[in-house]
């Protein structure tokens, strides 16, 4: 304990910068997968063909690729920006995949005459859509949505092999000068880890509480 | 669009009837519709005038739910042209949202918003389709509630109201909207026996006030009541039309007599 101790700075950093990673990653990931979702049930052909694309590569490829793509090609393109920024953009992008489908569930869970009575009061697509099916997708899809957020913030490690210094890449820093201590900072690390999950479950739980109708 | 496009004049001229009669409101002509090889509807004719009452009878699967649906292009059509207030149905859109925006329509199984309460089902498309103001429509959506006797259910979600008291929510959402017409798809058929009436006679007492419905049902007591028109359906045809008194007590066709013969002896 007395290790992990002289090293909080550095791992409470590290876990810092991972959070940040995650929260905007997480931010951009809900909202770019819920429209995702909306253009793959929308009316318009091409709208649902390039909402599926978009799933169908990002979800069926690796993360790691998705990094590589962001912090290797588009830089070589011209385009300049801090690891942390390309960091969350690869992660938004991949997570977004993953958020359209746990919404496009909760949208085919919403009964068929929720929209057909949207569509017969004179509401177009798009307000059946935001004031009537989203609002009941959204709460149907609190669970799994918790578990894709879970699950992006521990695939935000990956990170750590691309110049941004969070949790693991600290756990990889410290291991290098201080290998006799490898027990201690593995437990340490991922007592951190599960802490940060326990809060996202916690919050996710509190969503679907608060969110229930009767 | 493609069958029998020719002479629409003839149509619109046939039931110009004398001067000072009441004025079509809905008129289908030559309508079809196929789900896949099943014709489900063949050469529909059928005009509904203003401030009346057509009730659809007909066995299970005889298109009449689907007929209904067709009049707000909740089904679409295969062939035939269906006008409201003479304008034909707008294919999609703004103009297909508005046209609905001014047809009623009840469910079977009520289909209120499960994630808003009573009064909120009652203003919501008042606010977001009509652009009403908050506070007129919170007034309109009082008063329509109140009409159908569920002022003090308001406040509850429509998982915490009965299957008739969600339909006459379903009523008021739709009565706020000021439809020209409203349709009716089998509103009582999901409900208890003893909660059928109470809609029956939210129903019954619209049609007092000269609203336009078309109605299907499966209740004969209220057809015969209710009803200006009763039109029979059987197969996807439009098998006959006449008073409510003439098709209960001398119904012309075999189809109807058999039809009769069914729901009433039992």
């Amino acid at each position: 304990m007395g290790f992990l101790w002289d090293n909080h700075t550095v791992i409470l950093d590290a876990f810092g910068e991972g959070l940040i990673l995650s929260g905007w990653a997480a931010l951009f990931a809900l909202v770019v997968g819920t429209l995702l979702a909306v253009m793959r049930v929308s009316p318009v052909p091409p709208l649902r063909w390039a909402g599926t694309a978009y799933v169908s590569v990002l979800r069926n490829t690796p993360l790691v690729l998705c990094f590589m793509v962001f912090t290797s090609a588009i830089p070589h393109l011209g385009f300049t920006a801090e690891p942390l920024t390309w960091a969350i953009w690869a992660l938004s992008a991949y997570t977004a995949a993953f958020v359209c489908e746990a919404v496009r569930a909760g949208i085919k869970s919403v009964p068929r005459g929720q929209a057909e009575a949207a569509r017969a009061i004179g509401m177009t697509f798009g307000q059946s859509m935001r004031l009537v099916i989203l609002p009941q997708a959204l709460r149907a899809a609190v669970p799994p949505l918790g578990n894709t957020m879970i699950a992006m913030w521990k695939n935000s490690t990956v990170a750590a092999g691309f110049g941004v210094a969070e949790g693991a890449g600290a756990l990889h820093d410290l291991l290098n000068d201080h290998a006799d201590k490898i027990w201690t900072l593995f437990i340490g690390i991922a007592v951190g880890y599960m802490v940060v999950v326990f809060a996202i479950s916690a919050v996710f739980r509190l969503i679907e509480r608060t969110w229930r109708y009767a | 669009m493609t069958l029998p496009a020719a002479a629409p004049d003839d149509r619109a001229a046939a039931p110009a009837a004398p001067a000072g009669t009441p004025q079509p409101l809905v008129v289908l002509s030559g309508v079809n519709k196929h789900y896949g090889d099943l014709h489900v509807l063949r050469d529909i004719d059928l005009t509904v005038h203003k401030g009346e009452v057509v009730v659809l009878l007909g066995p299970s699967g005889s298109g009449k739910s689907t007929l209904c649906r067709t009049v707000n292009r909740l089904e679409t059509i295969d062939g035939g042209t269906i006008t409201i207030d003479g304008v034909p149905l707008p294919e999609e859109g703004r103009a297909l949202a508005r046209l609905r925006s001014e047809v009623g329509m009840v469910f079977q199984s009520f289909n209120l918003f499960a994630h808003k309460t009573a009064l909120e089902n009652v203003v919501l498309a008042q606010v977001k389709v009509r652009k009403r103001s908050k506070e007129e429509a919170h007034a309109k959506a009082r008063a329509l509630l109140e009409r159908v006797g569920l002022a003090a259910h308001a406040g509850k979600y429509p998982a915490q109201l009965s299957g008739g008291q969600q339909q006459r929510v379903a009523i008021a959402r739709a009565l706020a909207m000021e439809p020209k017409l409203m349709l009716f798809d089998e509103p009582t058929s999901a409900l208890d026996p003893e909660t059928v009436s109470e809609v029956l006679d939210v129903i019954r007492a619209l049609a007092a006030d000269g609203m336009t419905m078309i109605v299907v049902t499966h209740e004969m007591g209220f057809a015969r009541s209710a009803a200006d028109r009763v039109v029979f359906m059987a197969d996807g045809v439009l098998v006959e039309e006449s008073a409510p008194e003439d098709f209960f007590t001398a119904p012309s066709s075999e189809r109807a007599r058999d039809f009769l013969a069914k729901v009433l002896h039992h």
